[in-house]
């Protein structure tokens, strides 16, 4: 169905009973062109993109659970293109602009929410690096405003200034960054994706892959049965490494939870999405009212999908030295989401070294806001079998090169990305 | 989470350091470009038990050997990490 004004009307005069299913819930067929594992947001973004953009329809994404109830619906909905590394900037802005018209294109409500994002800095030597990435990214065409004090005090005369340990000098705002509503995304692109006849099949987990005699993938095994494929992509994020496994492939990865914190609803309060550049904290206030919140991943490998207090703790203590009056504001929820976190801290977008497979992978703590344009690339990738412009530096031979896109600078150990 | 250490007794996780996985071994020296690769970035990333490397830095700061389920975080040994002066001391 399409939704429009007339549509809402129709619904609201019919007591909002008569609202359709918003995608079909499909059985697997025998075969498809091509089939994606997992149906988080890339999954379903790269699925519609094949199907919307490259003309190719028979696809199939495979979900073990529900879609979403992987990290697409566990994150905490930021989105922004402040990347200073080559590879990145180009990447997340196109992806940014991917969102600017998400809503056009698939006809549904994401909700994306400009209000811009904020880095906090604390010393001259962080304003400095801030600096220089506001520089990169006004060169390469994405917004970038360098704020001093006075005018941080004006957006926000709520923050603590007077936090001796860690002075707020002033901060670094991407005004085009924001949020999106992370549900609406994946019924979004499931709802577009279906529409252009992508089969989206949920329960139904893959368990193994069908391979030739030249080893090549040619199909994959199933909960709900053996389903061939003329290409195999997998998005499934935090389980990367178990997936690949079953075509005897290791990663440059390991998987860690992050947790995310929702609190009680209050009163707007926190106009944009803001990162406490000092410690590990960011916030953003929800449509409801609720502050969402997060911090570092808990520092050792889980599949656990659950975090634990320490990590608690330090993300709340970092919440009250920015803002010490949210000190009476209760927490409402917690919840933990297990990232596959690459060794730089960048994606890896590849065919597999195994014949008929693709990765998309490596997202780490950040992949929310790459939805859109992973899609893009990902399906540009199956279609053509070369990678899109914008993600030439994900190939996974980068480690090996040397050629790694280190955004945090802080080398090969997942646990500090 | 909370960790029986050898030494320390049990206590709670925010005195501890993960190091990950205990499994991969520095290669020597002169070691193929392969070896090295495969040192620095390839994990087995296991769902299951997993052997790892941690540190007591908040207790009495020896290395640990704790074998933990990643699926569960449940905790099924906890012994001094290799080394003369960890075996020494854990006697
Ligand atoms: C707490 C938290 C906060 C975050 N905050 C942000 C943020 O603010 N901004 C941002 O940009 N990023 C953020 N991220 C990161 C972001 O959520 C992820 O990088 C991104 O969602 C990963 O892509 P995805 O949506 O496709 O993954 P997922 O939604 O996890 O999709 C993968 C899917 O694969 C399925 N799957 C796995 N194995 C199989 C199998 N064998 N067969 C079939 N299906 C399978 C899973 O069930 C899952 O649904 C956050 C992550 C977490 C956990
Ligand atoms: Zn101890």
């Amino acid at each position: 169905m399409k939704y429009s004004i007339f549509s809402l009307a129709r619904a609201a005069f019919s007591g909002h009973k008569n609202w359709q299913r918003t995608w079909r819930d499909a059985s697997p067929k025998d075969r498809y062109d091509v089939v994606i594992i997992g149906g988080g947001g890339h999954g379903l973004a790269t699925a519609w993109f094949l199907a919307s953009e490259y003309g190719i329809r028979k696809v199939a994404v495979l979900e073990k659970g529900w879609i979403g109830s992987g990290n697409a619906g566990r994150n905490t909905t930021i989105i922004r293109s402040n990347y200073g590394l080559p590879g990145n900037t180009g990447f997340y802005e196109l992806s940014m602009k991917l969102w600017e018209r998400m809503e056009q294109d698939l006809n549904y409500n994401t909700m994306v929410s400009q209000r811009g994002v904020i880095n906090l800095y604390h010393s001259d030597a962080q304003r400095d690096a801030y600096a220089r990435r506001g520089n990169t990214m006004r060169i390469n065409g994405i917004d970038a405003e360098l704020l001093d004090l006075a005018a941080v005090k004006k957006m926000m005369p709520f923050l603590n200034f007077d936090n001796a340990r860690f002075p707020v000098q002033g901060g670094l705002l991407q005004r085009r960054g924001g949020t999106a509503r992370h549900d609406a995304v994946v019924w979004g692109y499931a709802h577009a994706a279906s529409a252009l006849g992508v089969d989206i099949i949920q329960n139904c987990e893959v368990t193994g892959f069908v391979r030739d005699a030249n080893g090549k993938v040619t199909g994959v095994e199933t909960t709900r049965g053996t389903i061939g494929a003329g290409k195999v992509g997998m998005a499934v994020a935090g389980s990367s490494s178990r997936v690949a496994a079953m075509a005897g492939l290791r990663l440059p990865i390991e998987s860690h939870v992050l947790q995310a914190f929702v609190s009680e609803a209050i009163k707007p309060l926190i106009p944009n999405v803001m990162t406490f550049g000092a410690g590990h904290f960011y916030v953003s206030q929800s449509d409801k009212g609720g502050l969402v919140f997060g911090g570092d991943i808990d520092g050792y490998n889980s599949y656990a999908q659950r975090g634990n207090m320490p990590v608690m703790e330090d993300v709340c203590e970092g919440g009250m030295a920015l803002m010490p009056m949210i000190g009476r504001v209760r927490l409402l929820r917690q919840w933990g989401g297990i990232m596959d976190m690459s060794m730089d801290g960048s994606p890896i977008i590849d065919k597999a070294p195994v014949d008929g497979l693709y990765l998309n992978a490596g997202w780490c703590y950040g992949g929310f806001k790459a939805t859109p344009g992973s899609g893009l690339v990902f399906a540009h990738l199956l279609a053509r079998d070369e990678l899109h412009k914008e993600a030439a530096r994900f190939r996974l031979d980068r480690f090996r090169r040397g050629a790694v896109i280190d955004e945090k600078g802080v080398g090969a150990q997942p646990n500090l990305h | 989470m909370r960790i029986v250490c050898p030494f320390c007794g049990e206590r709670e996780l925010g005195e501890f350091t993960c190091l990950g996985d205990a499994k991969p071994l520095r290669p020597a020296a002169g070691a193929s470009d392969d070896e090295v690769f495969d040192y620095v970035y390839l994990r087995d990333n296991i769902a299951g038990a997993m052997s790892e490397h941690w540190y007591h830095g908040g207790g009495c700061r020896a290395w640990l050997k704790i074998t933990r389920n990643t699926l569960t975080h449940e905790i099924s040994a906890v012994e001094p990490a290799a080394g003369v002066g960890a075996r020494s001391a854990a006697r």
